[in-house]
């Protein structure tokens, strides 16, 4: 659980690992975060075959087919790339779970050695690109909702918000209980709707209470999570992935 | 006297029912919040995280040596002649502290705080033997005058609010309604001073046992724990086996964890260290002093180097106080003894997972927990080994292991591994999520009970990366 | 096979086999490097800050300020040893301040409920302070026992500021309490307190209502 402290240079070429959810659902914010990395210079590598990364199998104790399909995403980064992935549920995955579901396996050299240049987008932007941020939006407020994996896993409080901080016409605002989960938790949300229900609803007030229409995150799980409650509730509270924010904001 | 009670099989609605109550609602908000705030102070000035990795290297120190030290704990507690006690189980126990009493022909008991004897359902059984079992810690008397167990492990009566509780002084023992706190709790000090003076056995837990000196040692704010381990004529110790410190020197780190952890505290009100009973020349404190060691499912949980951390718990509730899913159930919606992150990896070892199913699953595992517990607990971790052992995919060495398997959640995570191994497959899934989107339903409970159902997208990221690089390719 | 064999046979054929013992590095409880009158300092501010109360005296003359203590709160029964040098000039300071002098130095079996009842006040000795935590550490004697500090409703305790260590930690090792411990050591830090009435703090539940120290300063 601890924060990569040593990062690399900036590279000439990435893995990037779209994350299913962004596949199926926010392909926009995948593509907006290929671009956000190609602005810096960077080849973006996207390997076809990704699939899933096994999160929703290995917090429902299905393990051995978690690690079947591990195992598949592993053989995509063949060469010694930084694997960049726009989600801390995802990146978290790769980065700290993967060595231990795979720790039994031939492969679990390769787990150690993935896991160890895998990525969260906005980690990778702050800290391996330097990316300077020039807003060409109209002046707004935003919060920011970091996801648990991102801020626990990943340990990765900080580096939304400091991206959120270079862009000149944006005023962060941060909502009450700002650490804690939205509720969503994978399969939490369908196996314990209710407290989960509970939990989406706090905090989908608490966005709405600092006055900001907008969010941002960097996980498509709490998105949607966080979108639908609000959708549902009839609320004007609406959120979208950092890296669409971002493009948008600096393009 | 009978309990209310909840039960671990009973979660969902235990949960519903909590979730439905606007007081409980409130009072654990405020409560948590204001017991969150206290810790982030109470650490403010220390740097936390070298005192947590001393705090887990103590724990886990003690572990490592946990044979050596439980008979080093009793040799040196036999010097100095405290009478020691081993009980495989929480009805082992029961038996050992009942008998004890038996011997001394004991009416009524007064008990300090603790959590392993409501574990072992101690109050039930020496009530069942005709002894009368009084709690005298202030929440847990309330509680107990109520007809209820603990809702937390450190504050008991979280869930009760100012008015409750003077309506349960009022019926339950006369004292006048009031909503001043210096009142009631006055009258409570007067109430229990008798019982002090009047009971024949005091029963206490305890907090840190030192293996060096044979010290056992109890945490408290009230003065409770010492009345209970000084004024009556005999007292009982009862501690989990995993309680062993090494070292004196192992004490304050714990201590200083403890308190800040648990209710924000530099320090509490008392620290009492028992060493003895009343020595010849000495004129006060119990000439009869028993320490009971309870297993009750901790040695097995010992032999699993991945659950073997669940035992390094020092009791301090921060895992609860920063839990999402506690903060809006309360304790008594998880139906066990502990609650909270923590009672969701100890319960399946103490009582199966056949009761406790439910309880490894009622977290998003956000890592709250985690991140606060003093001794570094991977609470997170461990929930999901749980989950897997309860599917049947793990060791198979907790109880009630497998209890989850069933064929059609198998069956479909298996054809999800088999598609997301299979990339072609994967793909031609896209695409048709794509096309059927419109057929999407817009009721997908439970889901749709609090949110609307995104839509799969036009185009999925494979084929929009596909055109962004043949673009690109061209320019 | 008793309970306790089948208890430390489980342990000793761990399925998992040896469990690697790790370091443990001490120097985040020592260390703080506060002189006296630091240390005076924090012990006095947070043990006021949770009801105490602290009254500073000369070595030579604080007799005086315990009988004035003694006088404010209408204190008429203390209770007191008699050979430890605190409660010996305690006894003869309080002569003739018209405050009966009870003796503990018997069966508490004997004078349970007068001690519960009819003595208004227990004065002890102390062995001596953390100013970390704004506590003080007490051994109980024959002389001085347990109960002493515990059940009259108002406890006097009597520090030298030259006493006070700065950690608990510190105590432990530079008293050498590892070597011998006594029938019972305390950490008092306060008047007895609890939040257990929907976390409103209220003093004076079961252990003493009152804690006064009186801070003894200058040469023997």
């Amino acid at each position: 659980m601890t924060p990569i402290k040593h990062y690399p240079p900036k590279p000439q070429k990435v893995y990037f690992y779209g994350t299913c959810l962004i596949d199926v659902f926010y392909p926009g914010a995948g593509l907006d975060a290929i671009r956000l990395l190609e602005r810096e210079g960077i080849e973006v590598i996207f390997p076809d075959d990704q699939t899933c990364c096994g999160q929703p199998a290995y917090t429902s104790g299905y393990h051995d087919e978690a690690r079947r399909v591990a195992l598949a995403q592993l053989a995509l980064f063949p060469e010694p790339w930084p694997v960049v992935v726009p989600s801390g549920s995802c990146g978290g995955m790769l980065r700290v779970h993967y060595p231990t579901l795979l720790a039994d396996t031939p492969q679990v050299d390769a787990a150690q050695d993935v896991a160890a240049r895998t990525f969260e987008l906005t980690e990778f932007l702050l800290n391996v690109c330097h990316v300077k941020l020039s807003d060409l939006g109209e002046p707004e407020q935003v919060a920011m909702h970091t996801s648990c994996s991102a801020r626990r896993e990943m340990g990765l409080g900080d580096t939304a918000p400091a991206l959120l901080n270079q862009l000149g016409q944006v005023e962060l605002v941060e909502q009450v209980r700002t650490t804690e989960c939205c509720g969503f938790g994978g399969t939490f949300a369908v196996r314990h709707p209710e407290v989960s229900g509970a939990m989406v609803e706090d905090k989908v007030d608490a966005i709405e209470a600092t006055g900001a229409r907008h969010f941002v995150t960097s996980d498509c799980g709490c998105l949607m999570n966080i979108n639908g409650n609000a959708e549902h509730r009839q609320k004007a509270v609406q959120g979208e992935h950092i890296a669409s924010y971002l493009w948008r904001r600096t393009s | 006297m009978s309990v209310q009670t909840y039960s671990p099989r009973e979660f969902h609605r235990q949960a519903h029912d909590a979730l439905g109550n606007p007081q409980i609602r409130a009072n654990f908000r405020r409560a948590m919040d204001g017991l969150m705030d206290k810790r982030g102070d109470a650490f403010s000035d220390w740097d936390v995280e070298t005192l947590r990795e001393l705090g887990a290297n103590i724990r886990l120190r003690a572990l490592a040596k946990l044979p050596d030290l439980l008979e080093q704990l009793e040799a040196n507690c036999e010097a100095n002649g405290i009478k020691v006690h081993w009980a495989t189980d929480g009805d082992e126990a029961c038996e050992i502290v009942s008998d004890i009493c038996a011997r001394h022909e004991a009416k009524s008991v007064i008990k300090g705080k603790s959590m392993v004897t409501e574990e072992m359902h101690l109050n039930a059984h020496l009530e069942a033997a005709g002894i009368e079992a009084l709690e005298s810690d202030l929440g847990e008397y309330l509680v107990q005058l109520n007809e209820q167990t603990p809702s937390h492990i450190i504050m008991p009566a979280i869930h009760l609010n100012t008015d409750e509780i003077s309506d349960i002084l009022h019926e339950k023992t006369g004292t006048e309604r009031t909503r001043n706190v210096d009142t009631m709790t006055a009258a409570a000090r007067a109430q229990l001073r008798e019982r002090f003076m009047a009971a024949d056995v005091g029963i206490s837990g305890v907090n840190f046992a030192v293996a060096e000196t044979g010290t056992l040692c109890l945490v408290e704010n009230e003065g409770n724990g010492r009345m209970t381990t000084t004024v009556p004529p005999v007292h009982v110790a009862v501690t989990g086996i995993e309680k062993v410190v090494e070292h004196l020197r192992d004490v304050p780190p714990l201590y200083s964890l403890l308190t800040r952890s648990a209710t924000g505290q530099h320090v509490t009100t008392y620290f009492n260290m028992i060493n003895a009973p009343r020595q010849a020349g000495e004129f006060d404190g119990p000439k009869e002093v028993h320490l009971v060691l309870v297993d009750n499912g901790r040695s097995n949980i010992y032999q699993d180097d991945e659950l073997l951390d669940t035992l390094r718990c020092i009791r301090c509730g921060a895992c609860m106080n920063h839990c999402p899913v506690y903060t809006r159930v309360g304790g008594h919606a998880y139906g066990t003894t502990y609650p909270g992150p923590i009672g969701s990896i100890l319960m399946p070892h103490l009582i199966g997972l056949e009761e406790t199913q439910d309880l490894p699953s009622a977290s998003s595992l956000c890592g709250a927990c985690g991140e606060v517990c003093p001794v570094k607990i991977p609470i997170p971790d461990l929930l999901v080994r749980l989950r897997k052992e309860a599917v049947g995919e793990g060791r198979g060495n907790v109880p009630g292991a497998g209890v989850k398997r069933n064929k059609k959640e198998l069956a479909a995570w298996k054809s999800w591994q088999w598609a997301a191994t299979h990339p072609g497959v994967w793909r031609s899934g896209l695409t048709m999520a794509s096309k059927l989107r419109a057929l999407m339903p817009a009721k997908l409970a439970p889901w749709t009970d609090y949110r609307t159902l995104p839509q799969p997208a036009k185009t999925s990221l494979h084929t929009l990366v596909k055109r962004h690089h043949a673009k690109r390719g061209q320019e | 096979m008793s309970a306790r064999d089948i208890i430390l046979n489980h342990l000793r054929t761990r399925t998992d086999g040896a469990i690697p013992v790790p370091e443990s590095d001490f120097s985040v409880m020592t260390g703080r490097g506060w002189d006296h009158d630091e240390r005076l300092a924090r012990f006095e501010q947070l043990i006021t800050s949770v009801h105490a109360e602290v009254v500073h005296a000369q070595r030579s003359s604080w007799t005086q300020a315990l009988a004035a203590i003694l006088h404010d709160k209408g204190i008429k029964r203390l209770a007191l040893g008699h050979e430890h040098p605190v409660a010996c000039e305690a006894r003869t300071g309080l002569a003739e301040a018209g405050v009966e002098l009870v003796d503990p130095a018997r069966e508490i079996e004997r004078w349970q409920r007068e001690q519960f009842e009819r003595v208004d006040a227990g004065l002890t000795s102390t062995g001596g302070a953390i100013a970390e935590t704004g506590s003080l550490w007490l051994w109980p004697t024959p002389d001085e026992p347990r109960r002493l500090s515990l059940v009259p409703s108002i406890h006097i305790a009597v520090l030298d500021s030259e006493a006070i260590d700065e950690t608990f930690f510190d105590v432990i090792e530079a008293h050498g309490w590892a070597r011998a411990m006594p029938t019972n050591a305390l950490l008092v830090s306060g008047p007895s307190k609890t939040a257990d009435i929907e976390q409103t703090l209220a003093y004076g539940v079961h252990g003493p209502k009152e804690l006064v120290v009186i801070v003894r300063h200058g040469a023997d």
